[in-house]
């Protein structure tokens, strides 16, 4: 396949066209800037952040990382994919019990993070916890909270 | 008013190696890790892109024996949850030090070697166990020895219409280990970083040492002093003074430099220190 | 006193039903379920029709004359909408905080590496990338000032010298001399304050030739006070909206996109968005004061603290910014918070061509803490005593004065935040340490645990809440209260601190409303709010609602007196409700009254004074905050590689309004006291920032926190509102020095210089 203008990508299940005047703009700025879906946040753009975290295929990444119009046949999860503010998932509920959320802007990818995190281990223990959402800055709250708004979803969950 | 650009999506090794050779300016992304970044930044704006994302072949790994062949597109999570983790302990532990999950989902070996960091942290691992980088063009295949393809700081003698297809490593026969130290407890680029494997059928040990030089460094001299010193019935270093020895004979192999993430003398400082580490924990 | 502990979830239950309660309740953050749906709207989320986009082009050298610019180039690429340079600049050249010095963009000169020297407005931000990297400029290099030691002595950087302000605090017996001193130098490098959301917004131009800006900051007033000169438009032309901030910690208190995407928008008649890649961030905004301190501690052998001498250098880079100030609060708070009966302190803030540095959260007493506090375990060293009890010997109180004679006249829990921090069981070895990962070194597996030595450490510190020296600090507010809803109109920040969340409950508590709406902050639709910064925004415009609100309850009271001819006095509001005390009189607020009710309120603290010039005397400061903490803290001896293992705090709230955010805070503020202990640092080498991303610039992970014990220390401040003082930045005073006495605990070394790097430890 050989793309020199316009491509689709497949975002939260929903055939998204793009025409882009440069094809060197990252998944993070094409969701952003040309598909409206701001919810995936750019912090650095340099991977170190998690800000901007999606799924791809079912795997976390940072969308930032991703060439945009090479995401083409992959399907493509934003945080918008996973709830709504009328429809809110457990763990972003939990973030708001837990008091996780202050400026708000590592929320997003956080989020979307946990989500990953708790499929392929619904019970971490709090080091696993530690080590999965290192990618994931926070320079408001400490992580203490998001720590326990995490550990709230796994207790809820076996409940 | 766009810009001219254009992304080829290949799906199979022959296509990609056949798009490099009637384009040969065009620039490969793998996982996009590192050449993301340069874009963002605009370090780099290539007018072709040669996206592996589609090309499965690359993603493969097998065992053939005692070796292992990795395909140039195992990413590092690939590493971490798949078999490679038992077959190649100080691979793995590399591969869990590398940036965060999302990175390690991403990021691939084949990229690691191919970026040439002195940094890039599975380097010290395949140079310790002599891996074979297996390298594939239009006109044919080769194979170099890792050591042999990395030229200098971010250098790799690859032609332009060459990719890296996979890479040979033996299977683990003794302990292994991988050690790196940074600033922060995780998602950091290493100071300095040491790979260490034991050989036991051939009685010998490897090491290799990461961010501490414009390549990797094999310590040739600490492995020789070392591998003559092992117990090989309990797989162990007996003298204390031995393994402080290792430890300083590797420090002297460094070629360290002073740059804003650490200090040749810590560098050279940490080098003997996890030198000294990684023999002691053989047992 | 009534304790919080963060750990225990139990202790901290968030109000879990949907409806606002009043203070000291956790109710949830009324914009939470759009930040966690991604829904929220920042300032790099905006878009308008038409728009474009700008970039600025910075100068890559610390001092030079820009010989030359030419822009034509960049002019004719297609998609470009103009080039611009400071000859083309509509008004005042130059804006700053406290002193108009900083350029717009650089005119002949240029004194840190990352000053603006040039605009593009484009298409799109590739095209404007490209159109930057064509704008061709000649420098004349210069001999760059980036020792501060030598400011003093060399060429001024900056017409008018290189001392921005000297602070000279003497006090009582210049002779005085104790039985024991103890001396030190101590050095505190340069933090960024490392927010997450870009640096952006829009600036839309009107067809009436005035200009809206959509834009995440802290002051709005201020920075319109700044940016309508600059724009050469009369106030009224210039509004100034608060677009969604991704964190601030002073960093927004200076312009960052501002005038640059006026100037392009006035320029191009289109709406442009300005947003910062992470590497222009760094260059893009001000950072937290290099600081060398030189102490000289006196004491009798009982350790009671007989005079403080201190010399305190801060290097304020190339521009002034908010120096002035900070050099203020690092001599005030030189000694800490002790009673120190003679005091010869001196802070001196200095021009450099290092990058400019301004405000951080702690302000000047995050040096200063760190200062006093190395110096305090000196003493105790010397003297052979614990720690502790040397800060419990000399600890301020209600009543004492400081060493600027003010009297402290609020409740100062100095005793009872180190007790607190003190109280909580030391951790024992983490269980989740299976594979090492939870060691020092983390994820490198570095550790062997015979050589992981754990030290603990305490410190204290205190700062001024809101302005001080005399500095107009006040707040206005207006609140309607219509068919039972209140409109509360307030140009205060919301910056992720949490404001939204206690206007709410401070109304709710008067009012008993529920139906309460935040107007969206601006300009032009209420005056100043002041900046969210200082600690303040609750201690002021929290306290003007409550003024407010208090207002519009007895305008409620008084029209049911009169519409029911019931006593006004007997009636209360709850609920939603107006009652009489025997309940004859319940009727609801929306019906109550008919008309709205609105009342508009100017809050000012109490009156504050300068500092004498020659002694530095003077009553300063409305109020002070103060918080303890413990570190306990793993150390691998042979590669100085840290874990920091766990904090506990004991912190004076006043009283907490909303617990879990004062946790909040209380955390988010010790992780950046622990990313300057041991990671965070702008490195520049020749005035040249090294590591201005964030693989270098490193900032804690989730993977570098430890759990955090909090103790809430609730001794309400008389006037203050509910009692409630300030909590944004204590918490980052003194985590800093507890992680560096622990880490000396563990290593006996004396590093004297934070952050740590692991060969000051290793190679010791
Ligand atoms: C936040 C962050 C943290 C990181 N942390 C670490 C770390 O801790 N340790 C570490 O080692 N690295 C780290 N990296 C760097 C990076 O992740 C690795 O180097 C990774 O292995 C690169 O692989 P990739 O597939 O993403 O490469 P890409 O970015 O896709 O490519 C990198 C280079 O390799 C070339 N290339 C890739 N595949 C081939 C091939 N098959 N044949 C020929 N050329 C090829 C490309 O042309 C390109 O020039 C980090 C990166 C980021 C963004
Ligand atoms: S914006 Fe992608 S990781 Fe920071
Ligand atoms: S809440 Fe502000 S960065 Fe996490």
């Amino acid at each position: 396949m050989e793309i020199e203008r316009r491509y689709e990508l497949l975002i939260n299940g929903k055939e998204c066209k793009v025409e882009s005047s440069w094809l060197g703009e990252s998944l993070m700025y094409v969701l952003r800037e040309r598909l409206g879906l701001w919810g995936t946040k750019n912090a650095c753009e340099q991977g170190e952040c998690g800000s901007c975290s999606v799924l791809i295929d079912g795997m976390l990444a940072c969308s930032c990382l991703e060439l945009a119009a090479t995401a083409v046949g992959v399907d493509i999860t934003t945080v918008e994919g996973l709830g709504a503010p009328d429809n809110m998932t457990d763990i972003q509920q939990s973030f708001i019990d837990e008091g996780a959320v202050q400026c708000g802007f590592c929320t997003p990818g956080l989020v979307v993070a946990v989500h990953d995190l708790l499929l392929s281990n619904p019970a971490p223990s709090g080091q696993e916890i530690k080590e999965a959402l290192a990618g994931n800055l926070c320079r408001c709250t400490g992580y203490g909270r998001i720590e326990a708004a995490v550990v709230k979803v796994v207790q809820q969950r076996h409940e | 008013m766009p810009i001219r650009m254009k992304v080829f999506l290949p799906t199979s090794l022959e296509d990609a190696l056949g798009i490099l050779r009637a384009s040969p300016g065009a620039h490969v992304l793998a996982g996009g890790t590192d050449f993301m970044v340069e874009m963002n930044y605009g370090h780099r704006r290539p007018e072709r892109i040669l996206s592996l994302r589609f090309v499965d072949e690359l993603r493969a790994w097998s065992r053939e024996g005692a070796t292992l062949v990795l395909g140039a597109g195992v990413r590092f999570a690939d590493i971490l949850s798949s078999e490679i983790a038992t077959l190649s302990p100080a691979l793995a532990q590399a591969a869990r030090t590398v940036g965060s999950p999302q990175i390690r989902n991403t990021g691939t070996i084949g990229g690691n070697i191919a970026t040439a960091s002195p940094a890039g942290d599975t380097l010290p691992v395949l140079w310790a166990l002599e891996a074979m980088v297996n390298i594939r063009s239009e006109k044919g295949e080769r194979r170099i020895a890792i050591r042999d393809l990395v030229t200098g700081v971010k250098r790799n003698e690859l032609a332009k219409d060459e990719l890296i297809t996979s890479i040979s490593i033996p299977v683990a026969d003794g302990p292994q280990e991988f050690l790196k130290v940074g600033r922060r407890n995780a998602m950091v680029i290493a100071a300095a970083s040491l790979a260490f494997a034991c050989n036991r059928s051939e009685r010998r040990i490897a090491c290799a040492l990461g961010a501490v030089g414009p390549t990797i460094i094999r310590c040739t001299d600490a492995e020789r002093f070392v591998g003559e010193r092992v117990d090989w019935e309990r797989l162990m270093v007996p003298s204390e003074r031995d393994r402080v020895k290792f430890g300083e004979l590797c420090s002297e192999a460094t070629l360290a430099v002073d740059d804003h993430r650490s200090t040749a003398r810590y560098r050279r400082h940490a080098i003997s220190v996890m030198a000294y580490r990684a023999v002691a924990r053989m047992s | 006193m009534s304790k919080w502990f963060s750990k225990g979830t139990n202790n901290v239950m968030p109000n879990a039903n949907e409806s606002i309660s009043g203070i000291a309740t956790s109710l949830q953050r009324p914009d939470a379920a759009e930040k966690v749906c991604g829904t929220f709207e920042y300032s790099s989320d905006l878009v308008a029709n038409n728009m474009l986009w700008g970039g600025t082009l910075r100068s890559p050298h610390p001092s030079a004359r820009i010989v030359e610019i030419n822009v034509e180039n960049a002019r004719g690429i297609q998609g470009v909408a103009t080039a611009l340079t400071a000859n083309d600049l509509p008004g005042k050249p130059n804006y700053g905080l406290l002193m108009s010095d900083q350029p717009v963009l650089a005119d002949e000169f240029v004194r840190f590496e990352g000053e603006p020297v040039a605009l593009v407005a484009a298409a799109d931000p590739e095209i404007c990338r490209r159109a930057l990297a064509a704008i061709e400029i000649s420098y004349e290099l210069l001999e760059p000032l980036t020792d501060p030691e030598r400011a003093e002595d060399s060429p001024a950087v900056f017409p008018g010298g290189n001392v921005i302000r000297r602070v000279p605090i003497e006090r009582g017996d210049p002779e005085a001399s104790g039985d024991v001193v103890v001396e030190g130098v101590y050095e505190v490098g340069m933090q960024d304050q490392a927010f997450l959301g870009p640096e952006s917004g829009v600036a839309v131009p009107n067809e009436d030739g005035s200009i809206d800006l959509y834009v995440a900051t802290q002051g709005l007033h201020q920075d319109h006070a700044q940016l309508a000169p600059c724009l050469g438009l009369p106030g009224e032309k210039v509004r100034i909206h608060l677009a969604g901030v991704g964190g601030a910690f002073g960093g927004r208190e200076d312009f960052s996109v501002h005038a640059h995407a006026c100037f392009l928008a006035l320029n191009t008649r289109r709406p442009v968005k300005m947003s910062y890649l992470r590497d222009e961030s760094f260059r893009g905004h001000l950072h937290r004061h290099p600081a060398r301190m030189w102490y000289r501690h006196h004491a009798r052998k009982s350790g009671k603290l007989v005079k403080v001498e201190a010399r305190i250098l801060l290097d304020g880079g190339a521009y002034a910014s908010s120096s002035s100030a900070v050099a203020g609060n690092a001599a005030r708070f030189a000694c800490g918070p002790y009673r120190v009966p003679n005091v010869s302190v001196e802070a001196i803030c200095v021009r450099t061509n290092n990058h400019p540095c301004g405000a951080m959260r702690g302000f000047g007493a995050v040096q200063a803490c760190y200062g006093h506090e190395s110096q305090m375990d000196k003493l105790a060293k010397k003297l052979g005593m614990d720690p502790l009890e040397i800060r419990f010997i000399n600890a301020l109180q209600t009543g004492d004065r400081l060493p600027t004679g003010q009297k402290v006249h609020v409740p100062a829990p100095v005793r009872e935040c180190l007790e607190a921090a003190a109280a909580v069981p030391l951790p024992g070895e983490s269980s989740d340490n299976v594979d090492g990962y939870g060691l020092p070194g983390g994820a490198g597996r570095t550790a062997d645990r015979s050589r992981i030595r754990r030290g603990v450490g305490f410190a204290v510190g205190y700062k001024n809440l809101a302005y001080s020296e005399g500095y107009d600090d006040n707040a206005r507010v207006r609140c309607c209260l219509k068919d039972g809803k209140l409109t509360i109109t307030s140009a205060a920040a919301e910056i992720g601190q949490g404001f939204v969340t206690v206007a709410r409950q401070i109304a709710h508590e008067v009012l008993g409303v529920e139906d309460i709406a935040l107007h969206p902050a601006n300009t032009s639709d209420i005056g100043s709010a002041g900046s969210s910064a200082a600690s303040r925004q609750t201690y002021m415009s929290g306290k003007a609602i409550e003024l407010a609100c208090r207002q519009i309850a007895q305008r409620v009271c008084e029209a049911c007196g009169e519409n029911w001819k019931v006593n006004a006095k007997q009636l209360s509001l709850a609920n939603g409700r107006v009652r009489s005390e025997d309940g004859r009189f319940d009727v609801k607020l929306a019906e109550a009254c008919g008309d709205p009710i609105e009342t508009e309120v100017f809050h000012s603290h109490r009156q504050t004074f300068g500092m004498d010039k020659a002694t530095g005397q003077g009553d300063t400061d409305a109020s002070w905050i103060f918080g303890a903490q413990r570190a306990v803290v793993d150390v691998d001896l042979d590669l100085g590689l840290i874990r920091v293992v766990q904090i506990t705090t004991g912190q004076d709230v006043g009283r907490a309004i909303n617990p879990l955010s004062v946790i909040g805070q209380i955390e988010g503020g010790i992780s950046q006291g622990l990313g300057l202990a041991v990671m965070e640092e702008v490195l520049s080498q020749d005035g040249v920032v090294q590591n201005g991303s964030f693989t270098d610039y490193l900032v804690p992970t989730f993977a570098d926190m430890p759990p955090v014990e909090v103790t809430l220390i609730e001794k309400p401040e008389d006037g203050a509102p509910f009692g409630a003082k300030g909590v944004g930045e204590t918490p980052s005073l003194s985590s800093t020095p507890a992680i560096a006495a622990a880490i000396r605990a563990a290593t006996g070394l004396e590093l004297p210089r934070v952050p740590i790097r692991p060969e000051q430890i290793a190679l010791a």
